[in-house]
């Protein structure tokens, strides 16, 4: 006999338990610490505190110690916590220009002032499964010799060589101050500030296809990678009651700005026209496919056909937040039989109908 | 969540001062979508963020709250809401609808009738009645400054044409106080007499849409229909098992593998009051 179902909430609690058990795993293995997870999966860090949206290494790998490595949800713990935090003030805008670059290459020219800096690439490994990685005493590597010249070399940007001939759009100022869609709705058309605000949060896997798509023939933008960079970059804010600016940390940041081709238009002579795309920490390939992207979306305001899915700024902008995708697509699990039995009864209905419709042509 | 680490109902009071001015141009346009600054909640999207939000920013100590889903009192993401708001803001809960100052629902209005004291937040996954028609916001926005609601006419005759009525089942369309189209959350159609002229205050969130809409006290909600096609709520041949009621929503439920099934009501607490003989 059917009694109606009660005890969800000591099932809930089991859940839980059961939830927390498998996320320590095997109890005779030591416990992951938040100083390995920051140290030795540091990528990991990098990609939860860009989507999260909050740069903290601490915070990022406990939120991975508690997701048991779901950097999705990982990005949802961190994101659910950011916003209970207080709005102190607003950074200036951080100088990429003056950033310790660790890494720096550009595409678009053999050698340029203060030179192409490889810096910590997986580029040019050959991925191939190193086993002595496999135990748990790797030698660790030798130290490079120290290189003298590396932090004072001016690192001009390629794109701002470039400014001067006038061959590449002027990078313009941006809107003042900049829109914050944390904490007002999106709305359209977005401003580019909010654009590349939401792009610079986006799930990477999305942005990654968007920008591959571009490249596929979907909104083809003719880039070139003209500069990325990555390193460390110190954020600044100015207290009103002092009247200059002060440094209050550093942020580890990649970036990636892509010089693309434009034939010109009525209004507009020839020239090189600009992507950019910047992330929290080392995130290459994300900040490539961001710029892509933004390229990609500014189609209108350059007079360009605007077709495919990544010109499409509703499109992109509203399904790039893992956060909101993943709750949205999982939602699918929670009960929906009320709305099941409206449907079944209307298409037990319609059957019904079409039965009888199928006796009546059959008998005449 | 240790008490005292987060404000009173989770959010912090600023925020709620903003949802609580997007509430009220809701209350003074019916049935318009107020955009609002949504926030990211400790619970996922679409699983009730915007609901969870309203109540937030209504709620307060004095207040009883009753959390359904699928009518039910304890389906486990109703459990889980009404949980987080015991946890965050230490207020009484209840079962009962009769006893309830704010019932927040997904998928069911109660089949109790409301009075003029209580408030119902809808939990509302896709705010947008024109959305499958036309996906583009900047789309929409204009045709509802319009009031250019025909194209969702047309969708309606078409299942007529084709299937001789209107089949949708859930989440059916209605016009609200003669002028704003609206959906009112994937509850059944058999619900939607209820949000017509109803003492109680009807608000709905959509957190991952971050948009607001009401319906205030005794407006006039109606469900688009044609003259010689008006509107027409589900009806089952069968009563439910466990009261007795032939005028309440029922669920289906399958008993065993061979076809066997009872129906039942989706409202637990309206079935329970009735079996305890205190018919309300």
């Amino acid at each position: 006999m059917y009694v109606a179902v009660k005890g969800g909430e000591q099932a809930i609690e089991a859940a839980h338990r059961l939830l927390a058990e498998a996320r320590r795993g095997d109890p005779e293995v030591p416990e992951v610490s938040l100083e390995q997870i920051t140290g030795q999966l540091s990528l990991a860090v990098d990609r939860v505190m860009a989507e999260g949206s909050l740069y903290d290494p601490e915070l990022a790998a406990l939120a991975i110690k508690q997701a048991r490595g779901d950097l999705v949800e990982a990005a949802f713990l961190l994101r659910a916590y950011r916003t209970t935090l207080p709005r102190l003030a607003l950074s200036c805008p951080i100088e990429t220009d003056r950033m310790l670059c660790r890494r720096r290459v550009s595409a678009v020219f053999k050698d340029l002032p203060g030179g192409q800096l490889l810096g910590p690439t997986f580029d040019y490994t050959h991925r191939l499964l190193d086993f002595d990685l496999a135990g748990s005493d790797t030698p660790h590597p030798d130290p490079l010799p120290a290189c003298g010249e590396r932090e004072d070399a001016a690192m001009p940007r390629v794109l701002g060589l470039l400014d001067r001939e006038g061959l590449v759009e002027a990078a313009g100022a941006g809107e003042q101050p900049a829109g914050d869609l944390t904490r007002e709705p999106l709305a359209f058309p977005a401003p580019r500030g909010v654009r590349l605000q939401n792009l610079a949060r986006g799930d990477e896997g999305f942005l990654l296809a968007l920008g591959y798509s571009t490249q596929r023939g979907y909104g083809w933008t003719h880039p070139f990678a003209g500069e990325l960079r990555m390193g460390e970059v110190e954020v600044e804010i100015e207290p009103a009651e002092l009247g200059f600016s002060v440094a209050i940390g550093e942020i580890t940041l990649s970036e990636c700005e892509m010089v693309n081709q434009f034939r010109g238009s009525a209004a507009a002579p020839p020239q090189f026209t600009r992507g950019y795309g910047l992330v929290f920490g080392e995130s290459e390939r994300k900040a490539m496919a961001m710029a892509l992207v933004d390229r990609a979306l500014r189609a209108e305001e350059l007079g360009e056909e605007k077709a495919a899915p990544a010109q499409d700024a509703e499109f992109v902008l509203y399904h790039s937040d893992n956060v909101e995708a993943s709750g949205f697509v999982q939602h699918l699990k929670l009960p929906h039989y009320v709305d099941f039995q409206s449907e079944l009864s209307v298409i037990r209905r319609l059957r019904r109908e079409a039965a009888e419709r199928t006796r009546r042509e059959a008998a005449e | 969540m240790n008490p005292g680490q987060y404000n009173f109902a989770y959010l912090d009071e600023q925020t709620k001062r903003m949802i609580r001015r997007a509430l009220l141009k809701a209350v003074a346009i019916p049935g318009y979508q107020v955009p609002f600054g949504s926030r990211e909640m400790p619970l996922p999207y679409g699983w009730g963020t915007g609901g969870i939000q309203v109540t937030a920013s209504i709620i307060g100590k004095d207040d009883v709250l009753k959390v359904i889903d699928q009518g039910a009192d304890d389906t486990t993401n109703a459990i889980s809401i009404r949980r987080f708001f015991a946890r965050t803001a230490g207020v009484r809960t209840t079962e009962r609808t009769s006893q309830a100052t704010i019932i927040q629902t997904r998928h069911r209005v109660p089949e109790t009738p409301l009075r003029g004291d209580q408030i119902l937040v809808y939990q509302v996954p896709i705010p947008e009645p024109l959305r499958w028609l036309e996906p583009r916001e900047a789309e929409t926005r204009k045709m509802h400054a319009l009031a250019e609601y025909g194209a969702m006419h047309v969708r309606l005759y078409e299942d007529i044409t084709r299937y001789g009525r209107v089949v949708t089942a859930y989440d059916y369309p209605v016009r609200v106080e003669g002028r704003y189209l609206m959906r009112p959350s994937p509850i059944p159609k058999f619900d939607n007499p209820k949000l017509h002229m109803n003492p109680a205050l009807q608000l709905f969130g959509a957190g991952r849409e971050k948009r607001i809409y009401a319906v205030p006290p005794w407006t006039r909600v109606e469900s688009l229909d044609f003259e010689d096609h008006p509107f027409r709520v589900e009806s089952w041949e069968e009563r439910c098992a466990l009261c007795g009621s032939d005028k309440s929503f029922l669920d289906e439920v399958l008993t065993d593998d061979k076809g066997g099934r009872m129906f039942v009501c989706s409202d637990t607490d309206y079935c329970a009051a009735r079996r305890a003989g205190s018919a309300r």
